[in-house]
């Protein structure tokens, strides 16, 4: 076994992922390990677009940073760090017009600038878009980037550890799907861009590969987790399948209707409607449901009738093409039956500004990470955002992390790291063997899924969360048997087990978190403390695995300029 | 009761001493609005865990499941189950080596990308962003939607027959796509790299890379313009 040596390793190939590599290969030598072809990675799915407060379209005109910033901190109900927030919107316009000049087709005005769009939760129309397919836009320019710049891509690469040695990441051991061979990796620094855990829940938006391994990786490596209750709901996807529908359609006019045909989010959000932060509008859509003006007792509609064919067409083409593809409705003709489902995870590995952890040499970037800039609710158009102004700032600070290992210039690495990743790359490969056992992947992974939404989902209360964290460990127990297919080429059973395995120990962390925050804040809302405990929980949740089981600390919000104030819209 | 379809799945083994490609087939029950993808997940988490193929999105951004389906390349997730009566076979794409059941390599798709510029060559540098007229992002717009699906390049017979030589239509989208926005700078290399016999020349206008694109890209149609491109100053 002999480690390939990257001076920097990303692990995750999205946007985050990718522009962390470009940031880092202008300094050193990198590589990106990623469990699915770039173009592939969850990025893609982003819709609705990037938010910068660029002033492009007339009623945006007096957009500033500081305006993007407070709506941001806001949205986040106040738990947003607001030293990050302050970089976050403060390098936006220069992150946005670096996408356009490397090629993203953004849409445009008349006078041909990027066009935007209104989204929930901001003052002004702060949204750049490419139709609503923005971040399959960006991610596919991200990628011709990578290119570019000959970053070095391993495709199909499943990272089942890291080795960590005197708190200082070294190296990762990585499944090569392909030839169905572990792979050892050394590095001065480590990237973990890896995404979000959103299949935790059985209603999700989230493509099928986003189990938050990643998170789970540093979790194990003793790195904390932060603020993981704080899940967000998106009020507008498809009934059933719950796939996407971008916040854009309510940006560009869309209404909400309940089956009486009222526009019911004037009793939630009487001046922003529809634009209200998700976090609203998704329980007011719940809402609408228990009380019985849903449809079918399982949805609302979302109407685009009045916008026209013209411009759904123009604006919005892949809603059209959505529904027509997958419910065989055209929503020029039909109003679009929606429910609320998972969407982003705003919590994650616990990091600063420059992405450090707490083990020396890793770094965290993007969804799986929490800065923390969405607090307890992120703002649609501000992840995308994130990946790109965060990418940049983490891929600097982990080139210059590994330059100053590098030191002398010299490529070698240490006896003692080598013994080190040989003795997780031995430990790892016993974990590559078939399982005979009685349980499969699949139904633990079902049955969790439906624990989380049912007792860990938009309105918690304190017996359903003790239920969740008691089916969680039933759950865990259950895995231990669980059957896993000999083979490791491609061997997906054996990939879902792992994934399993980071899907129950976060799902623990949720819950936990959840029970122990007895207050309403942002996406987490607890029907038996419905306000806001700013004496109390204007902290983050920390999370640490100890082998006793998990520990959790709170750790005080960074504010400046905004002072905690009601939440109104 | 509810229909069934049976799925009569190529699978192959490259760790089984055998190691030969046989057929296994598989009985699912069907819902309304099911995808072959949901199908395929059923056979996997139902039925038979040693089942390979590739997913992640579900709604046909990604690209990633792109498979043969009664000898048509399409995304799995794309296509209702419902438009199939009796059996219908699964296989992998065609003309690329199979890694495992329905997943391929795609190293040299991949590598047809790299070889062509994939990326916009900048003319200048602007403090803000290039002044871009919509009728000119109209121009590139069903381009700028291709996916990376490789149902193109499955899907063409020259690909299949001359794989080591012709470039093949998704790069060749590529080269319209960047050639033909406005802010960039790099046509004439990369027009270079396809006006060969093994560029443009080797498309036979056949049109399945046009037929079976899930993005309904024109591809065809931006292959004749570059052999245009290519004669013409």
């Amino acid at each position: 076994m002999q480690p390939v040596f990257h001076p920097v390793l990303v692990i995750g190939g999205g946007l985050a992922g990718l522009r962390a590599a470009i940031e880092a290969k202008k300094y050193c030598d990198v590589a990106v390990l990623s469990m699915v072809y770039p173009v592939r990675s969850h990025s893609c799915a982003a819709q609705g677009g990037v938010n910068a407060p660029l002033g492009n379209v007339p009623e945006g005109r007096d957009d500033t940073w500081e305006k993007h910033a407070y709506d941001t901190v806001k949205g986040s109900d106040f738990l947003a760090d607001q030293d990050a927030v302050e970089i976050l919107t403060k390098e936006a316009s220069e992150r946005v017009y670096e996408m356009e000049h490397w090629g993203t087709p953004f849409s445009r005005t008349p006078e041909g600038r990027i066009a935007q769009r209104p989204f929930g939760g901001a003052g002004f129309p702060r949204t750049c878009y490419a139709e609503d397919t923005t971040g399959h836009a960006l991610l596919h320019t991200m990628n011709e980037q990578s290119v570019k710049n000959n970053i070095r891509v391993y495709p199909e690469r499943f990272v089942l550890s890291l080795v960590v040695r005197n708190r200082r990441a070294v190296g990762a051991i990585a499944w090569n799907m392909q030839t169905g061979k572990l792979e050892a990796y050394a590095a001065h620094s480590i990237v973990l861009a890896t995404g979000g855990a959103g299949r935790i829940y059985s209603k999700t938006t989230n493509s099928l590969i986003m189990s938050g391994s990643g998170m789970f990786l540093a979790f194990r490596a003793g790195v904390a987790l932060k603020d993981m209750e704080f899940m967000q709901f998106h009020p507008t996807t498809l009934y059933r399948t719950n796939i996407l529908l971008t916040e854009g359609s309510r940006g560009e006019g869309g209404y909400l209707i309940n089956s009486r045909g009222e526009r019911f989010m004037e009793r939630y959000a009487p001046s922003m409607m529809e634009l209200a932060p998700r976090d609203i509008v998704a329980r007011s859509i719940i809402t609408e449901i228990k009380e019985g003006r849903g449809i079918n007792n399982g949805y609302v509609y979302l109407d685009l009738r009045h916008l026209g064919e013209k411009m759904i067409d123009e604006r919005l083409p892949g809603v059209r093409e959505l529904c027509l593809n997958f419910i065989g409705l055209d929503p020029v003709k039909e109003p679009i039956p929606v429910q609320p489902a998972q969407h982003y995870t705003m919590g994650g590995i616990d990091c600063n500004v420059n992405g450090e952890t707490e083990i020396a040499g890793l770094y965290a970037v993007g969804e799986c990470s929490c800065v923390s800039v969405h607090g307890a609710n992120r703002l649609g158009g501000n992840s995308l955002l994130e990946t790109l102004v965060f990418g940049k700032c983490v891929g600097e600070s982990a080139s210059d992390f590994a330059v100053r290992e590098q030191g002398s210039g010299e490529n070698k690495i240490d006896r003692v790291i080598l013994d080190a990743i040989e003795q997780e790359y031995k430990k790892t490969n016993e974990k590559m063997k078939g399982r005979e056992g009685a349980e499969k992947p699949a139904s633990i992974r079902r049955d969790l899924g439906q624990l989380m939404v049912k007792k860990a989902g938009i309105f918690r209360q304190e017996d359903l969360l003790r239920e969740a964290i008691d089916g969680v460990s039933e759950l865990s127990l259950r895995f231990k048997n669980v059957h896993v297919s000999s083979g490791t080429v491609y061997n997906l059973d054996l990939l879902h087990a792992f994934e399993l395995e980071a899907m129950l120990s976060l799902a623990e962390v949720i819950a936990k978190g959840a029970f122990l925050r007895k207050e309403s804040r942002g996406s987490h809302y607890r029907t038996d403390y419905p306000e806001r405990d700013d004496a109390n929980f204007l902290k983050h949740t920390i999370a640490r695995y100890t082998p006793d089981g998990i520990k959790i600390e709170y750790r005080d919000v960074m504010i400046s300029k905004f002072k905690p104030e009601k939440r109104v819209y | 009761m509810g229909n069934t379809i049976n799925l009569k799945i190529f699978r192959l083994d490259p760790e089984n001493a055998r190691h030969e490609p046989y057929y296994q087939t598989y009985t699912v029950k069907t819902k309304p609005g099911m995808t072959v993808l949901e199908a395929l997940f059923n056979v996997l988490d139902e039925q038979d865990g040693t089942l390979s193929f590739r997913y992640s999105c579900r709604w046909a951004i990604c690209g990633s499941c792109a498979m043969t389906l009664n000898g048509k390349c399409r995304l799995a997730c794309k296509t209702q189950i419902s438009e199939y009566r009796g059996t219908l076979t699964i296989e992998p794409l065609p003309g690329l080596d199979i890694i495992k059941d329905l997943v391929v390599d795609l190293e040299p798709f991949f590598n047809n990308y790299r070889k062509i510029k994939p990326y916009l060559v900048p003319e200048g540098m602007p403090d803000k962003e290039n002044i871009q007229m919509q009728e000119d992002v109209d121009l590139i717009e069903p381009h700028i939607k291709c996916i990376l699906c490789a149902v193109c390049e499955t899907s063409c017979p020259i690909s299949w027959t001359s794989r080591e030589k012709y470039i093949g239509p998704m790069a060749l989208t590529k080269v319209y796509r960047f050639n033909r926005d406005t802010r960039d700078a790099g046509g004439k290399e990369r027009l270079e790299v396809v006006r060969g016999e093994d560029g443009v020349w080797r498309c036979r206008t056949i049109f399945r890379c046009t037929e079976y694109c899930p993005k309904n890209i024109p591809i065809t149609e931006a292959i004749q313009f570059l052999k245009r491109k290519s004669v013409f100053k």
